[in-house]
């Protein structure tokens, strides 16, 4: 177990260092970076002292070895535009958008799900029909666009929930189901076809055989089995939620790291991007890496393979 | 078998062809404005007319004409990015699965890697230190593209090696390069197509999304996620503005996603599981 968590480890940083120079290359890609981090007001000084300051002077490969020691020390750079460190903008935003992705997840399986073991369950009929219309209008809708239509019908026409911000309980409605709606779709469809390869084999034969009741064999024996390859796909589900929370906090005026990521792009806050994308790249990874040690400690065919 | 798919593609095909036609079919001009006529509604309701069938936005260009433009951007884009993403995905996916050994074992990392990454992100900073465009945006959606390609056709080369006629032409002493170019690549082109068409709606959705994030074609070229970013503020006395490009968004993936559902189950039905 223990080699196992350290060969993920390894691998992790690894594919995290691939990040981190992927994306220290992308920046010099057009010119001295310094251009991209000065304000449009500076004068021919400040970009020789900045360039000065931050080691850009150098030889390309001086200035990629000074940008990962500082990186491996925490230091990001700092924000043109917030005038502080990147690092301390992502993680004082971060809390925030963990306070939605959770409800996203919780409606994604609540309503996918069931909804997925429903359209197995009457295969080709009109139930499986229905939900597989929305199903594939739930992928065919732009969440950015489905959030602006939320907010049109729900707080401008009816006025029934707030349009965006942090608030009480009913701010959380319209973005959660912005976020989510994307997962449930995809959770519908991997439920369905899952469910369906289940339910034809020879252990769900067999509880059938020995007289237990429908309900029970699909809702007990068939969905634990056909939820394992759902499970598996957990870090594609936490990479799309990661991203989709771009859209969904832009949208929502929802103050955490995709509303940041947004403000990094449109203010171009160079430093503040790049801090963000390896900030989010260690998120992702590390909770990959969490999800993979569980499912090996879960299953051990996975830990021997 | 599955009927075809009609009105999805009457829906493409007119979509297509407003693209093509543009400047044949655009009653006005798609950028010229006249903020004498900004924000009138679409032309059955109160305040509206005909001149301008679905309105005009906040500086008085008419939607249906920037509509119209604006399929020639979503549909360039996905051309392009599944040209440039798609071949690359295809070639390391033979590669890969033909050649294997240590360079499949290493291509294999990079796809696993690219999967866990989201290529978004990556969209985003291009848009900052490239400068926003076409060229970068394609590059951008490329990125999302070229790993799921490569694990697909990495696995249907897999099995065709396997089969009798790749052997005999190693035993005729054809090259690998032959054997790949000549033998592998014509039996998996059903498989790229199949994968074309069901990653097209992708391709849409992320040119959207990201021209809506301001990381897209800049304005005032007109684009569909573009026009939704600017009805976004006005959606409370001007929601066309924002409605019209979304629906045109959503219908356009929606037609293509189901004529590619059509596409595989008569081409290649093995993929059904993705």
């Amino acid at each position: 177990m223990s080699r196992f968590i350290a060969r993920r480890l390894l691998q992790g940083l690894v594919l995290l260092g691939l990040v981190a120079t992927v994306v220290f290359f992308l920046g010099r890609l057009t010119g001295n970076p310094a251009d991209l981090m000065l304000p449009e007001d500076a004068t021919a000084e400040d970009r020789v002292a900045l360039i000065k300051a931050l080691g850009l002077d150098g030889p390309l490969h001086q200035q990629y070895f000074i940008f990962i020691g500082k990186a491996l020390q925490g230091d990001l750079g700092m924000s043109i535009r917030m005038r502080q460190p990147a690092v301390d903008a992502f993680f004082s935003r971060l809390p925030n958008t963990l306070l939605i992705i959770p409800w996203a997840i919780l409606l994604a399986m609540c309503v996918g799900i069931p909804l997925g073991v429903v359209a197995a369950v009457n295969r080709g009929r009109f139930l499986d029909r229905a939900a597989g219309t929305v199903a594939v209008l739930g992928v065919a809708t732009p969440s950015f666009w489905l959030g602006i239509m939320l907010i049109f019908v729900f707080s401008v026409e009816l006025g029934w929930l707030p349009s965006g911000r942090m608030g009480g309980p009913s701010h959380y409605v319209l973005p959660v189901i912005t976020l989510g709606t994307f997962l449930t779709a995809g959770f519908m469809r991997l439920t369905r076809s899952s469910m369906l390869e289940v339910m034809e084999s020879e252990y769900i034969k067999l509880a059938r055989i020995k007289g237990l009741s429908e309900g029970v064999v699909i809702w007990k024996h068939c969905l634990r089995n056909a939820l394992i390859p759902i499970l598996t796909l957990w870090g594609v589900f936490v990479g799309n939620l990661i991203t989709g929370a771009i859209v969904t906090e832009t949208v929502f005026a929802w103050p955490g790291i995709g509303r940041l990521t947004y403000e990094a792009v449109i203010y171009r806050d160079f430093p503040l991007l790049q801090a963000v994308i390896i900030l989010k790249s260690i998120l992702i990874l590390s909770i990959n890496l969490f999800v993979d040690i569980l499912y090996a400690y879960v299953d051990p065919r996975i830990r021997f393979s | 078998m599955r009927r075809i798919p009609w009105i999805p593609i009457l829906i493409i095909t007119v979509i297509v062809l407003m693209a093509v036609l543009a400047p044949l079919l655009a009653p006005h001009s798609p950028i010229d404005q006249t903020l004498r006529d900004k924000l009138m509604p679409p032309f059955w309701m109160e305040g509206g007319n005909t001149k301008y069938i679905l309105g005009t936005d906040a500086f008085g260009r008419d939607i249906l004409s920037r509509l119209i433009y604006g399929a020639r951007v979503s549909l360039l884009v996905a051309l392009l990015a599944l040209t440039a993403g798609g071949g690359v995905g295809l070639l390391i996916g033979i590669v890969a699965g033909y050649i294997g050994g240590k360079v499949d074992s290493v291509l294999m990392r990079l796809v696993d890697a690219a999967f866990t990454f989201p290529a978004i992100l990556f969209a985003l900073l291009l848009s900052v230190t490239m400068g926003q465009g076409l060229t970068t945006l394609v590059i951008a959606i490329s990125l999302l593209l070229w790993a799921s390609f490569a694990r697909i056709i990495r696995g249907e080369v897999l099995s065709l090696k396997q089969r009798d006629f790749v052997a005999l032409a190693k035993v005729r002493g054809c090259s690998s390069r032959r054997i790949m170019l000549t033998h592998v690549l014509p039996n998996v082109l059903n498989t790229f197509m199949v994968l074309v068409t069901l990653n097209i709606g992708v391709v849409i959705i992320a040119e959207a999304s990201l021209s809506f994030l301001g990381a897209g074609i800049p304005p005032p070229t007109p684009t569909w996620g573009l026009m939704v970013s600017e009805g976004r503020g006005r959606i409370a006395d001007a929601w066309w503005v924002a409605l019209i490009p979304g629906i045109a968004i959503t219908l356009l993936v929606l037609s293509v996603n189901l004529f590619g559902d059509w596409l595989r189950d008569r081409l290649d039905p093995r993929l059904r599981q993705l």
